[in-house]
């Protein structure tokens, strides 16, 4: 696995520990496993699922996470969400790396069904305290010391899971959220494009809200991955 | 029969050119002809045959020159040790790069220091001495920093270097980390001034008093002393990690890329750069793409191409807008239907794209094959060379170990005929364009013999394993061959292997 910046090891520590990744996992080397892609796999295994949400997680709480890392698993996990069972109860989202306890979670429920999964994931997130206190894990535009391209400084990380404003809500998904207290959530945090964000996160609500965006957000962290954002390439930036 | 030398141990500094033993003495070179002779794939002697030059190792420890195998030297050096290994994490090679004549080779480590290489001087009396390459220059390039306003620490290690054609008696290259590119120039010292009036021999100041005579300073020769010094630092522009750097054909302006946008800068000005891509989207969350290489055509000051996470290869024009965000051509590979798989844009992503010496083609590395492109015809790569297909079936393990995320870089020979890149296990792999001939080849200690010609590797697909093939299983994922330089001229390559660089050179009777 990707070392945490500044961890210095020696190599052969490191060679081992990769050795024994290779070794232990030759379940999937099994070519009657669906997730060994030889012909294009109609459904990925849920722990194909669980391994790529782990491994966005740990790219998200590196203190500068790898942006292509970052941008291949999403992309990758947004495919495998796609072949799941789309009626089936929601997956587990990838919620901010706030509290350390959420990759843990994830992997606890890696065998248990999606729901028991999305259960666990809500009590963590109702768990989660002063989400807005959580330090930004991406690099955005910091202030450059001569900026270069003009771009304003928006908000960094989280913009990669961050809200969607506007986005449909499924009446399945309102339901299940109808007894959860998502008070917490009333923060600048998930208001897109706030500047200055970082500088203060006791900013308090300063930002545009409205009551709809407490479910909205919490929506949104799903849809990131359900399939309501296009799974196919949306038009490219230079295109 | 020749005495195998470890690599001489020595404390490194800045200003004595060290001499370094080479690990293996070999047989008599041939001068190299004019063009590269074909490859071959055929052990023994041949046309084509490659052969281990040196390996070269700067380690960060004092340890004591030692006859003995590497371990006993690791016995007898413990104190000196850092922490008992033979190698820390900062050697670790991270780029290697020829210079325009092929006489200086670069490399960069993990630990922010650039270390020179130059080709020993050929000799009458030591004419096989020739092809060799001993240190140069040794110098710290990059510190670790720390960014107090994002809690963040930015990493020394060395992503990049870049020469600058030699344009006087000085050699100029660029280096660069995460987020700073500095342009370092390198020049000898071979004489100095003595006999100041004012000054005595140690440098400390004379009384004026005492001074009753006048004399001129003359300049008398001393040993060669080989400084490095940073004469621009251009640092702030780059918010996201620089990936690539390249220095343009007007030698004049450079640019660096890094995951977001790239920036054209002028040698001279180190305060400003212009912007002259931004795939960064309005909104973070729709990032799907980023760029993952860039170079400038190499006679065409105003196109340069730059490549992307999702397999992409764009040329731009700088001509027609101040901002190419509108690429003038397009290069994509339609997928192919029957290997379409979860990791099918992970392993189409673009680690590497260099263009040929001769302007007229790219080459991209994505992760399992080298592709050639046609810079007229942007619907499809002209060649595709396979360079570990067997692993294919292995792209779950791969996924898991985040293998599959490995960045390897690709080369062309000079004169465009045969292309290389690395693998895992300390494999590399040469492509010959015109006989379509491939070779698999094996950077390690254990199997370079002195005066032995390099023997060809095969990977065991499946079903029964020769003697001398190694199947898939049993190759290292660990020993990766990501960094591979080629002599602007000759077939001279240089190959890292963690904190080793291996030279070879085609043999050629």
């Amino acid at each position: 696995m990707m070392l945490s910046k500044g961890l210095k090891r020696k190599r052969e520590e490191e060679e081992e520990e990769e050795k024994e990744a290779l070794a232990v996992d030759t379940w999937w080397l099994d070519p009657g496993h669906p997730a060994v892609a030889q012909a294009p796999p109609a459904v990925a295994s849920s722990s194909l699922f669980d391994l790529s949400v782990l491994k966005l997680h740990h790219s998200l709480r590196q203190s500068e996470p790898d942006l292509r890392h970052l941008v291949l698993v999403v992309n990758t996990l947004r495919r495998i969400q796609a072949s799941m069972a789309p009626t089936a109860a929601l997956p587990p989202v990838p919620s901010p790396p706030t509290a350390p306890g959420i990759a843990d979670n994830l992997l606890a429920s890696s065998d248990a069904a999606l729901s028991a999964s999305m259960a666990s994931l809500l009590e963590d997130l109702s768990h989660i305290e002063g989400l807005s206190q959580a330090p930004q894990p991406l690099v955005d535009e910091g202030p450059p010391g001569r900026p270069t391209g003009g771009a304003p400084p928006s908000l960094g990380a989280l913009d990669l899971l961050g809200p969607a404003t506007g986005c449909l809500l499924d009446d399945g998904l309102e339901g299940l959220f109808e007894d959860i207290d998502t008070s917490m959530y009333d923060s600048e945090l998930w208001a897109p494009a706030s500047e200055g964000h970082k500088s203060s996160p006791e900013d308090g609500p300063g930002k545009e809200e409205a009551p709809e965006l407490d479910e909205a957000e919490l929506d949104y962290l799903m849809d990131v991955l359900v399939g309501t954002q296009a799974l196919e390439r949306p038009p490219g930036p230079g295109r | 029969m020749l005495l195998s030398l470890p690599a001489l141990h020595l404390q490194t500094s800045e200003y004595h050119p060290l001499f370094q033993l080479p690990h293996r003495r070999l047989g008599p070179w041939c001068s190299p002809t004019g063009s590269p002779a074909p490859l071959s794939c055929e052990t023994g002697c041949g046309e084509g045959s490659w052969i281990l030059v040196c390996r070269l190792l700067v380690p960060t420890q004092v340890s004591l020159l030692s006859m003995e195998e590497d371990i006993d030297t690791r016995k007898i050096n413990n104190s000196f040790l850092r922490d008992h290994s033979y190698a820390t994490e900062a050697d670790i090679i991270s780029t290697v790069e020829f210079n325009h004549t092929g006489e200086l080779l670069a490399t960069g480590d993990k630990g922010g220091r650039v270390v020179i290489f130059q080709r020993e001087q050929e000799s009458k009396n030591q004419v096989h001495r020739r092809g060799e390459y001993n240190v140069y220059s040794t110098f710290q390039s990059h510190e670790p920093e720390f960014d107090y306003l994002k809690s963040l620490e930015i990493e020394e290690k060395i992503n990049k270097i870049r020469w600058l054609p030699q344009q006087n008696a000085a050699y100029f290259l660029l280096s660069t980390n995460d987020k700073t590119v500095k342009l370092w120039k390198v020049s000898e010292r071979d004489k100095r001034p003595e006999g100041y009036n004012l000054k005595d021999e140690e440098g400390r100041l004379r009384d004026p008093a005492t001074i009753t005579t006048l004399r001129v300073p003359v300049l008398r020769p001393m040993d060669l002393m080989v400084e490095a010094t940073p004469r621009r630092v251009f640092a702030n522009a780059h918010t996201y990690h620089i990936n690539s750097i390249s220095v343009n054909s007007d030698y004049e302006t450079y640019m660096s890329a890094d995951d977001l946008r790239i920036n054209l800068w002028n040698f001279e000005i180190t305060n400003q750069s212009f912007n002259i891509v931004d795939i960064k989207p309005a909104n973070m969350e729709e990032l799907t793409e980023v760029i993952t290489a860039a170079e400038f055509h190499p006679h065409h000051c105003n196109t340069f191409v730059y490549s992307s996470s999702k397999g992409t290869i764009r040329l731009c024009d700088m001509r027609a807008s101040a901002l190419c965000d509108r690429h003038t051509k397009f290069f994509e590979e339609p997928e192919d239907p029957s290997n379409r798989s979860f990791f099918s844009e992970i392993i189409s992503s673009i680690s590497d794209v260099k263009f040929s010496h001769s302007g007229r083609y790219i080459m991209t590395r994505d992760y399992l094959t080298v592709k050639v492109w046609d810079l007229n015809m942007e619907n499809r790569p002209i060649e595709t060379y396979q360079v570990h297909d067997y692993l294919r079936s292995k792209l779950c393990s791969l996924y898991e170990n985040d293998c599959i995320f490995d960045k390897f870089e690709c080369v062309w020979n000079g004169s465009d005929s045969v292309i290389m890149t690395g693998s895992y296990n300390n494999f590399f792999r040469m492509f010959d364009r015109n006989t379509k001939r491939d070779v698999t080849l094996e950077a390690s200690r254990e199997n370079s013999k002195p005066r032995a010609i390099l023997k060809p590797r095969k990977v065991c697909v499946g079903g029964k394993r020769r003697k001398d093939e190694i199947s898939v299983d049993s190759l290292d994922f660990s020993k990766k061959i990501l960094h591979t330089a080629w002599h602007p001229s000759e077939n001279i390559i240089a190959v890292a292997a963690t904190n080793n660089l291996y030279i070879f050179q085609d043999k050629v009777n």
